[in-house]
């Protein structure tokens, strides 16, 4: 059988932030969402991924079945996938590998996350286990401690300051504003990142993610499917995945994560494109220093470099660069399962130029989205096209 | 945390234990079957070994919310520490005030609490790291 190019036909995404359901709720909503826009049953699936990361806050495993019975599917194949903050774009990845392979013809993807019933303790203790428990949880090392180290080395490396990393989370929320899926819609200046309390220093309040609810889903089919369910498909022009030495202690240089360099370099290799030719970046900027590290890493900018780019602002939405017009996971929010899809519909909102108000990238073509699980144990890089 | 996988890295925890490399003389924490390096060339080659405890500290932080299985007065200062024989640990910096702390500083470990099972009220001991006490 020959490999067939895969294309995304249609998205959803709920709008992210505090929701009442339960996780299992939010992605079966998502998924209706999906294949209402798709105009699909969900018995013509040929296979379901699902994508949660904090399963044991519902005391829940298995949840694959129960997705697919409660969108009427349930004897189509599914899945779960796991892989702390990058765990839906693992599990596109295997739609994707799916659909290249001959596997399935269609196949859902939808991830899915519920953290606001649990307290930020218990929370921060979830999103530890995603690093090298025995290495760095168990001494204390909670996950914004870890990013912190990262961002106390690349102050001492490169001299970034607490300035240009509040730049970023100012420049991610005025891009919020307009996205009606952000958790965040609220503008916010320096002083209220400098000012806001510390979380593990240098990090504050506002340099940090929130912890949202939220779900999102793609439908992922040949690319000649797409085009009979959709006039706008998206390509998917390249679809990679790195690892990177789980714990931060083991690695040599911890002002870079050398998975999204890896994954970055395969990516661009295998759309067979430049950065040059990328129109936006959503990369995963769970503190803000990790957007500064993602650019480095992505080559957007050498090292230590990628805080002029962000102060004369080049990465905003008009900018030569923009990162992160969504609002980025730090005022879109950060529904971990979920998080990797929702970049996914964003590259696809903004390939349709449906993406509203200022953060729509002018006549953009195409976008690469960038997904890390934990400190970089996990990276995915996807470049998405227009299909149309 | 269980006590039977905590009684699993007692070594590592109370004794600082890795593994040296005897094909290239790599040291590394924690103890590993496989040198990252030499990979098949290391099997059998792997020896035990205890660090000294003593290196330089690479970056730090301190860190206002603890995680639930760790009973920890916050805010407490962290660090990753480069070992003298190389390998670098992540660790709790004690008997230090954040004004003197200070990136390419010298510091010893300690032998301290780590916290408590919260459902067994089994006491976790291990390193944490503080200033070089002169002798």
């Amino acid at each position: 059988m020959p490999a067939t190019d895969p294309a995304i036909a249609e998205v959803s995404c709920l709008r992210y932030g505090e929701h009442e359901e339960t996780a299992r709720e939010l992605a079966v909503d998502a998924s209706l969402d999906v294949l209402e826009e798709a105009g699909l049953e969900g018995d013509e699936l040929d296979s379901l991924f699902v994508a949660n990361a904090f399963g044991m806050a519902d005391k829940q495993g298995h949840v694959g079945p129960l997705i697919s019975t409660a969108i009427g599917a349930p004897n189509v194949p599914s899945s779960t996938t796991e892989a702390a903050c990058a765990s839906a774009s693992v599990a596109f990845r295997h739609a994707i590998a799916h659909v290249r392979a001959g596997m399935a013809e269609t196949a859902l993807v939808v991830g899915t996350e519920k953290v606001s019933h649990i307290d930020t303790m218990t929370a921060t203790s979830y999103f530890c286990y995603g690093s090298d428990y025995f290495l760095e949880g168990g001494v204390g090392a909670t996950f914004p401690g870890l990013y912190a180290a990262i961002a106390r080395a690349h102050m001492d490396e490169f001299g970034t300051s607490e300035e240009d990393m509040a730049r970023v989370a100012v420049k991610n929320h005025a891009n919020g504003i307009h996205n009606p899926t952000a958790h965040f819609q609220k503008e916010i200046e320096i002083g209220d990142v400098l000012d806001s309390y510390e979380v593990a220093a240098p990090l504050k309040l506002y340099d940090a993610c929130p912890f949202s609810d939220g779900a999102a889903a793609a439908i992922v089919t040949t690319e000649e499917k797409a085009r009979a369910m959709t006039d706008t498909p998206v390509t998917v022009e390249a679809s990679t995945q790195r690892g990177t030495i789980a714990a931060l202690s083991e690695r040599e240089d911890v002002t870079e994560i050398e998975g999204t360099q890896l994954a970055g370099q395969a990516a661009f290799e295998q759309a067979g494109v430049s950065a040059d030719e990328v129109d936006l970046f959503e990369v995963h900027d769970c503190f803000t220093i990790a957007e500064l590290v993602a650019m480095e890493d992505l080559g957007l900018a050498e090292p230590g470099k990628a805080a002029a780019m962000v102060r004369e602002g080049q990465t905003k939405p008009d900018g030569d660069v923009p990162v992160n017009a969504s609002g980025g996971l730090k005022s879109k929010g950060h529904p971990v399962g979920a998080t990797g899809m929702g970049q996914i519909y964003e590259a696809v909102e903004q390939l349709r130029g449906e993406a509203e108000g200022p953060r729509q990238v002018d006549g953009a073509e195409r976008v690469l989205t960038h997904n890390v699980g934990a400190t970089g144990g996990t990276v995915t890089v996807n470049i998405l096209g227009r299909g149309d | 945390m269980q006590v039977p996988r905590y009684w699993r890295e007692q070594s590592e925890r109370y004794k600082l234990v890795g593994s040296k490399c005897n094909n290239c003389g790599l040291r590394v924490f924690p103890r590993r079957s496989l040198c990252p390096d030499c990979r098949h060339e290391s099997q059998g080659q792997m020896e035990e070994v205890r660090f000294e405890g003593t290196g330089e500290l690479v970056t730090w932080t301190r860190v206002h919310e603890a995680l639930s299985d760790r009973e920890l007065e916050t805010p407490y200062l962290m660090g990753i520490v480069e070992l003298d024989e190389g390998p670098r640990v992540t660790a709790q910096i004690v008997d230090l005030d954040p004004e003197e702390v200070e990136i390419g500083m010298e510091l010893e470990s300690r032998f301290r609490k780590l916290g408590e099972a919260s459902e067994s009220g089994v006491v976790h001991y291990g390193y944490k790291f503080g200033p070089v006490v002169s002798d």
